[in-house]
């Protein structure tokens, strides 16, 4: 895992609410065996046109996306699906931070195994935002995961909320798996506690009945 | 005496294998682990590149469903995959399923079907359990009593790997239905009613416990389509406390407890319910009796209303943001707003899904096919939920009634539900389905889609555009006393 600590970058604005993975990356991008080069197929249904060409039109597509690394995005953004495929496509991107004033569970969850970093700001703070893309599209914005601030062009600063052991991770490029795999002794000891509750092996040999 | 606790209080603590502290989040032990094609493949990379095993292969199950054909199987019992990457996709399954030792359950299997349908019908999902999938419709095995959510696939790594996950407590919410359903009100018309109320995002953060009489008064299958569609509303988890028709429906299934380790399992699982007096960070209260068949007109399961109501109209919207959101949705339906859905044509009708393919959705919507005729021009898929649902509808004789009606019997998979295997709409089509999700999209690019009920999608394909099906000719729901 990279570590993140803080950086600025342009933003692509897209103020729609509820944007679900399905959205994000439909399902026929799902028939992939690895995580790489899902990038391509980031909101494929709203930045392609039926003949595969990419829409003038679509925010993604303009010039001044071009370098962007921040997604503004509407309210409850990551609905739906558990896919991981969305965090993947993000980044394959190049997105490194979506902001929203509120993220789906599964969704923000897996965004931060994938050092995306869900921002989530008061409809207030979004509006701003907004605002002042609108005046000045090409105006960076800064993350700085340490002290939890997002930068808005104006220079105010907002602090925003993460789970403190996803913050650990991300800033200290500790592993999740490598954590849990260090809580073997108390896992062992659940286990001689708790004997197994069900057995797979019978069901898939019909032995279970 | 300890103070009252919730159902999920009670399995979240039975499971806590280290506590959280202010730092780290709790470790949370898994019970099972249900696996298929979609969301494992990078799982099983990721624990082949650092070395590892899978901890506990007889506690995970693998099944192929996402994106696996459902068109009939050829002369020789095989399936014919005309696409190669998903055929490339359940080659790795299987290959991963032999390297690691887990048990699958694979396209051919007497068993195989959709992860949701297979874990309840062959009594793995037990009350008080804890259940994970890479599959956000986790949250149907709720129906038991289990906490069962969705994951990512970096976390179906760290399940093979460790049988644990790391997770901060979530709220609670309790959803409240009391009273009796009118005929021809389903437990899919509770589900869209309660999204329609709380909204897309209204679970979010929570698991949600569903109690009152009128969810007491479902079936198993039916609490299954409730707690299904708890990640519609937001909510990762949905939760029944078991009871009766819990165990009655588990004894003598293959993979439940027998002789005295079921009565002792039994007397186990009557200590779940949550405790008088206990608390919630939430409540929401439904008077079923108020309720009509649903359906939605949006491009999210919130956008639902009375069958036989009309279409919001977005200049009556005051919300500046709520306006663009359903200006956005209808536009992409193709619908005008301040106008009824009755009578709007359709093309597609889907029964089948993680939410509606049971033995007692097909029932339902056999009653409804049976002595008539799909409309002309319109397609009426019927996909079982597992083998054994197909089998046992045909044993029933439902098959025949379908095909009698001119519908198409098809084998076990999600199907026209994620459309990942063939079986999609066309742009611009309009189907009535009996699964979970109407996103743009979600059953084949530029397809829209209404969720309903089993009897309204099945109304729907004999009339050739959306019905009420308590006004089929006939009056089918009423003579039969389908409730």
């Amino acid at each position: 895992m990279n570590r993140i600590t803080s950086f600025t970058a342009r933003v692509v604005v897209l103020p729609i609410a509820n944007i679900d993975t399905d959205q994000i990356i439909p399902a026929r991008f799902l028939k992939v065996t690895d995580r790489a080069g899902l990038g391509a197929g980031l909101f494929a249904d709203w930045r392609y046109a039926p003949d595969g060409a990419p829409d003038p039109e679509f925010v993604l597509n303009q010039p001044a996306a071009r370098g962007a690394e921040v997604l503004l995005a509407g309210d409850n953004f990551g609905c739906g699906s558990s896919r991981e495929h969305a965090p993947w496509a993000l980044p394959g991107w190049g997105f490194r931070a979506v902001i929203s004033t509120f993220f789906a569970d599964i969704f923000r969850n897996n965004s931060l195994h994938n050092g995306l970093l869900p921002v989530t700001v008061t409809a207030g703070v979004h509006q701003s935002l907004q605002q002042q893309l609108q005046r000045q599209p090409e105006a960076a914005v800064t993350v700085d995961l340490a002290s939890q601030t997002l930068t808005l062009p104006d220079g105010t600063s907002v602090t925003f909320p993460i789970d403190p052991f996803a913050r650990h991770c991300l800033l200290h490029g500790v592993d999740q798996l490598g954590f849990l795999l260090g809580a073997e002794p108390a896992i062992r000891d659940y286990e001689a506690a708790h004997p197994p509750r069900i057995g797979t092996f019978a069901v898939r040999s019909g032995a279970a009945s | 005496m300890a103070s009252p606790r919730t159902l999920f209080a009670k399995i979240w603590d039975g499971h806590t294998v280290r506590a959280a502290t202010p730092e780290t989040p709790a470790v949370l032990y898994i019970d099972l682990h249900l696996v298929h094609e979609v969301t494992s493949p990078q799982a099983f990379t990721e624990l082949r590149r650092r070395g590892l095993t899978v901890r506990c292969p007889d506690q995970t199950i693998a099944t192929m469903d996402h994106s696996t054909p459902t068109t009939p199987r050829q002369r020789d019992g095989s399936y014919r995959i005309g696409d190669a990457l998903a055929a490339a996709q359940l080659t790795q399954l299987a290959q991963n399923c032999a390297e690691f030792g887990v048990p699958l359950l694979e396209l051919g299997h007497d068993l195989q079907g959709i992860v949701h349908v297979i874990g309840p019908e062959q009594g793995l999902t037990q009350p008080g359990m804890t259940i994970v999938c890479g599959d956000s419709h986790t949250s149907t095995h709720g129906a038991f009593g289990a906490l069962a959510f969705g994951i990512g696939s970096s976390e179906v790594g760290y399940v093979l790997a460790t049988q644990c996950l790391l997770q901060q407590r979530p709220k609670t919410m309790e959803i409240r239905v009391d009273g009796r359903l009118q005929p021809g009100v389903t437990a899919k018309d509770i589900s869209l009613a309660i999204i329609a109320q709380i909204g897309t995002g209204g679970g979010t953060g929570h698991v949600v416990e569903y109690t009152g009489s009128a969810i007491c008064a479902l079936s198993m299958e039916e609490r299954m389509t409730i707690c299904n569609m708890s990640i519609e509303a937001g909510a990762r988890a949905g939760l029944v406390a078991p009871d009766e028709t819990t165990f009655a429906y588990l004894e003598g299934r293959p993979a439940a407890p027998r002789g005295e380790a079921w009565q002792r399992a039994v007397r186990g699982w009557r200590e779940l319910a949550s405790d008088a007096g206990a608390t919630y960070d939430a409540v929401v209260q439904i008077d079923a009796g108020t309720l009509s068949p649903m359906i939605t007109y949006g491009t999210n399961p919130a956008m639902g209303m009375p069958v036989d109501g009309t279409v919001p109209d977005p200049d009556q919207v005051a919300d500046p943001a709520r306006r663009a959101s359903l200006r956005k949705a209808l536009d992409y339906m193709g619908l005008e707003g301040g106008r009824p859905l009755l009578g709007q044509p359709v093309d597609v009708v889907f029964v089948g899904s993680c939410t509606n393919s049971r033995i007692s959705d097909l029932r339902l919507a056999a009653r409804a096919s049976a002595g008539r005729r799909v409309a002309s021009g319109v397609r009426l898929l019927v996909v079982p939920g597992s083998q054994p649902v197909k089998r046992q509808a045909e044993a029933e004789g439902l098959r025949e009634i379908f095909e009698a009606a001119g519908a198409e019997w098809r084998e076990a998979g999600c199907s026209m539900c994620i459309a990942m295997n063939g079986d999609q709409l066309a742009p611009g089509q309009y189907a009535v389905s009996t699964s979970n999700r109407n996103f743009e999209g979600r059953q084949g690019k530029g397809g829209r889609t209404f969720l309903a009920s089993p009897l309204t999608a099945v109304a729907s394909a004999v009339s050739g555009h959306v019905a009420d099906a308590r006004r089929l000719a006939g009056g089918e729901c009423r003579k039969r006393g389908v409730a």
